[in-house]
């Protein structure tokens, strides 16, 4: 099922990617492994006849069971528009909302009292922060100065601020994404700030703040890529996910006849995109936003397939501590247009990210 | 002691050789008709004088001595040919291969250093990676030139000549995109590396072992026993201890000079042979002992150095981004953790097979360097994990403030074992030298002594014929 792209195939590709790599041209690095101009070409028509045989069998089959043929039409015409329920039906998996309980990121009522898990930090004097320092835009290291900078990272100095009263007593922990749960819970960490999902499946093992963003698992293609999102014209087109992320789950229980191509970050993705070895890229659209801000040939298709909510992950003994961090995020969210969640959004996503209105409403659960 | 002893056995038969008696009887009515049978009709008719017997005698001490002479040059030739192969052509595309292969971990290092240093990478590093990747494109060039026929090394220079520039490309892909700030930089890094260490390396090791393969084959050739020499040489002794008795026997002369002094000359060649033969395969088995047995550990240890040190750089540029097998650690750290060990082992048996002070000596400072190394890098790595990257990221690379950085300690390692590996390649000359020197003037001499045994022979016998005029 899953296919590690081998490099058998790039050899010839190694001129070209030799003179797009000089440093005369940074700006174009997505151009560069594409397949030539008819080779392009033949691969739309054949991805279009994809299309239209599945357009055409649809057609047959909406005719035989009687159906209006108005209900074939739009699947072809208009992918983008019905696919989105359409495909939540089709591919239901671990990234639903709605597998194993109610309101995953309903969470604890905020308060400001200090329990054993904040008391601890108070005596460390530092928050320790589990963060990405490669999600560009979220939490990334800016190679000129070394700092970490995003979204992310400003959530955590705002939880810091308000726990220790300096927004730099921080130390940052850099953790894959497989080890968010683990860190947790040997308490190597203590929150976890890192575009963390959060599902019913995590709240097991992990408690979750309130919803600080909303995002979608969606498709990431390059412009004039034939691919329209995540559906049909999918087949046979390898895509990349990251290695243990919800599009790997999701592609798993739905391939829409693709290739699925494992790497073990999301922005290998990327890499390989670039490099003509992968086709689309699925991962959430924070971070697919992230890619597009590094490169600017490749572009969000289709609509978002599923709806995720980012959360401060903590340990799930550390219920002083979510409480605290809700009572962050309210004061984080308040103030319309001029809240500091507004004012991060801006510094830092809006302009590979636009559209957003403000933050998620939070959800409260009892006990 | 063959000849003296054999000698008496026969004592008795004082009169006739036995090739004599018996063509005499038969003689008479062989049929005439080919020329082979009237030749041997005519070699009987021949024996049965004693003037006969004597030409036959003359002849056999002739040609046996020739032909000792003739294997000797053979046989000697061959081992010449093949000691020169191991000096002047398999031992150096042996150490081209190997320097391939140090080249592209070095190449390899060098990016991921740069990278570290970012926006200030240091000029020299840079420098360095560009002679690396000059260097390993020029020895390919040669090695593909030198290599012949072998069927394996074609294809691993093939390989390497098609990945080397696509892993440049990466490189330079990756640098590119870390000026611009990029996080994607560090990803090309990281995929530079997978193919440097899934593909490249492997395939310079292989082509290094096919290369050695190869000079072990020419050792094995230049040292094999020259045999049918010795035997032939035996032989002609043997066959001239014969005549002289027989000589003896019938004339109650003790020395016939021509047969003696033929004698003198076989025992020389033979002497010759033996002493010149054995001294070139001690000395060749000393280079390949002393010299190419430590190469190989070092080139081994060295290339484990280079991965350990581009690993422990990918630690801080992977930041975590992947993970080891038991998807838990951070893969890089695992890595580094492996190389070391592996250098660790390899430096031990380099110290093991050094056989004198200006050889271990380097080896002895490259393991005091890793220990400081690994000192380093777990005060590196625990920083590092602590979360202060800013902190950590001077030790490893080091700074002006940073004199004591993880890099000093692989800069230590890396020159002694430079050190260590160009003083065993000296070892492995100079032996190797030696052992073609020791077979110097043997093909020559054999040849030119054999036909002087050959002469003295006939004139022996010569003399012998002159007394029945």
């Amino acid at each position: 099922m899953r296919i590690r792209v081998r490099s058998q195939d790039e050899g010839h590709g190694g001129g070209a990617q030799g003179a797009a790599g000089t440093p005369g041209a940074p700006g174009t690095p997505g151009q560069v492994p594409r397949p030539s101009r008819p080779r392009r070409m033949a691969a739309r028509l054949r991805g279009w006849g994809g299309v239209s045989a599945m357009a055409a069998a649809c057609a047959v089959t909406a005719a035989a069971v009687l159906l209006p043929l108005a209900q074939a039409a739009p699947e072809g015409g208009h992918p983008a528009v019905v696919r989105e329920p359409a495909s939540m039906a089709a591919a239901p998996g671990p990234w639903s909302l709605t597998d194993t309980c109610q309101d995953p990121e309903a969470s604890l009522r905020p308060n400001g009292v200090d329990g054993p898990a904040i008391e601890r930090i108070r005596k460390a004097g530092k928050l320790v922060a589990g963060v990405d320092q490669n999600s560009f835009k979220w939490g990334y290291r800016n190679p000129v100065d070394g700092r970490l900078d995003g979204f992310d990272i400003a959530l955590v100095k705002a939880i810091a601020k308000d726990i220790l009263g300096d927004e730099n007593a921080v130390i940052y922990r850099a953790i894959p994404t497989s080890q968010r749960v683990p860190a947790l819970q040997d308490g190597r960490v203590d929150v976890v700030v890192r575009t963390m999902t959060i599902n019913c499946k995590r709240l097991e093992d992990v408690a979750f703040s309130t919803a600080y963003f909303e995002a979608g698992q969606q498709v990431l293609a390059p412009k004039g890529s034939p691919i329209t999102g995540y559906d049909a014209s999918l087949k046979g087109r390898r895509i990349c996910t990251a290695a243990g992320s919800t599009a790997e789950a999701a592609l798993r229980a739905q391939p829409y006849g693709s290739v699925s191509v494992s790497v073990p970050n999301q922005l290998d993705c990327l890499v390989r995109l670039q490099l003509g070895e992968v086709d689309g890229i699925i991962t959430d659209n924070a971070l697919a936003a992230g890619q597009a801000a590094q490169d600017p040939s490749v572009r969000l298709v289709g609509s978002p397939f599923t709806r995720e909510f980012y959360g401060v992950a903590m340990n799930k003994d550390a219920s002083d501590l979510v409480r605290r961090v809700n009572k962050v995020l309210e004061d984080y969210r308040a103030g319309g247009d001029g809240s500091p969640w507004m004012q991060a959004y801006v510094t830092h996503l809006k302009p590979v990210l636009p559209g957003v209105a403000g933050p998620p409403a939070p959800k409260y659960r009892d006990g | 002691m063959a000849i003296t002893s054999r000698a008496p056995a026969p004592g008795g038969a004082v009169a006739v050789p036995p090739p004599g008696p018996p063509p005499g009887p038969a003689g008479g009515p062989a049929r005439p008709g080919t020329a082979w049978a009237e030749g041997v009709e005519r070699l009987r008719a021949a024996a049965t004088t004693e003037p006969g017997r004597l030409r036959i005698i003359g002849a056999v001490l002739a040609g046996l001595v020739l032909l000792f002479g003739l294997v000797t040059v053979w046989e000697i030739s061959s081992r010449v040919g093949a000691a020169d192969d191991v000096v002047g052509r398999s031992q150096p595309l042996s150490a081209d291969a190997a320097s391939i292969y140090r080249s592209l971990a070095d190449a390899d290092t060098a990016s991921s250093s740069g990278f570290l240093a970012g926006a200030d990478e240091p000029r020299e590093v840079r420098e360095r990676y560009e002679k690396d990747i000059s260097n390993a494109s020029k020895l390919l060039v040669n090695a593909a030139a030198n290599t012949g026929a072998d069927e394996d090394s074609r294809k691993q220079i093939a390989l390497l000549s098609e990945r080397l520039p696509r892993y440049t490309g990466l490189i330079e892909q990756a640098r590119a995109t870390n000026k611009q700030g990029l996080p994607l930089g560090g990803a090309y890094l990281r995929y530079a590396n997978e193919q440097m260490s899934a593909q490249l390396l492997p395939a310079a090791q292989r082509l290094y072992e096919a290369e050695t393969d190869r000079l072990y084959t020419d050792y094995d050739d230049a040292r094999a026993l020259p045999l049918a020499s010795i035997g032939t040489g035996l032989l002609a002794l043997a066959v001239l201890a014969w005549a002289q008795r027989r000589n003896y026997r019938r004339t109650h002369r003790v020395f016939n000079h021509g047969l003696v002094a033929a004698t003198a000359a076989t025992l020389v060649v033979l002497m010759w042979l033996a002493v010149g033969h054995t001294v070139a395969r001690a000395e060749l088995a000393q280079a390949r002992s002393d010299g190419q047995e430590s190469l190989k550990v070092l080139n081994d240890a060295r290339i484990a150095s280079l991965q350990a040190r581009a690993s422990e750089n990918l630690t801080l540029i992977a930041r975590g981004a992947v993970l080891a097998q038991d998807n838990k650690s951070d893969k890089y750290d695992v890595d580094f953790t492996a190389e070391m060990k592996e250098l660790d082992a390899g430096l031990a048996r380099a110290q093991k097979l050094a056989n004198d002070s200006s050889g271990r000596d380097p080896v002895a400072r490259a393991v005091d360097g890793v220990k400081q190394w690994k000192q380093r890098h777990a005060a590196a790595r625990e920083t590092d994990l602590r979360g202060d990257y800013q902190a950590a990221l001077p030790q490893v690379i080091g700074d002006k403030d940073h004199k004591d950085s993880s890099g000093a300690s692989f800069d230590t390692v890396d020159a002694s074992l430079e050190q260590a590996v160009a003083h065993e390649q000296k070892e492995f000359t100079r032996a190797a030298r030696g052992g073609l020197g020791a077979l110097g003037g043997l093909v020559t001499g054999s040849a030119a002594l054999a036909v002087i045994a050959a002469a003295a022979a006939l004139l022996g016998i010569g003399r012998r014929l002159s007394e029945y005029r």
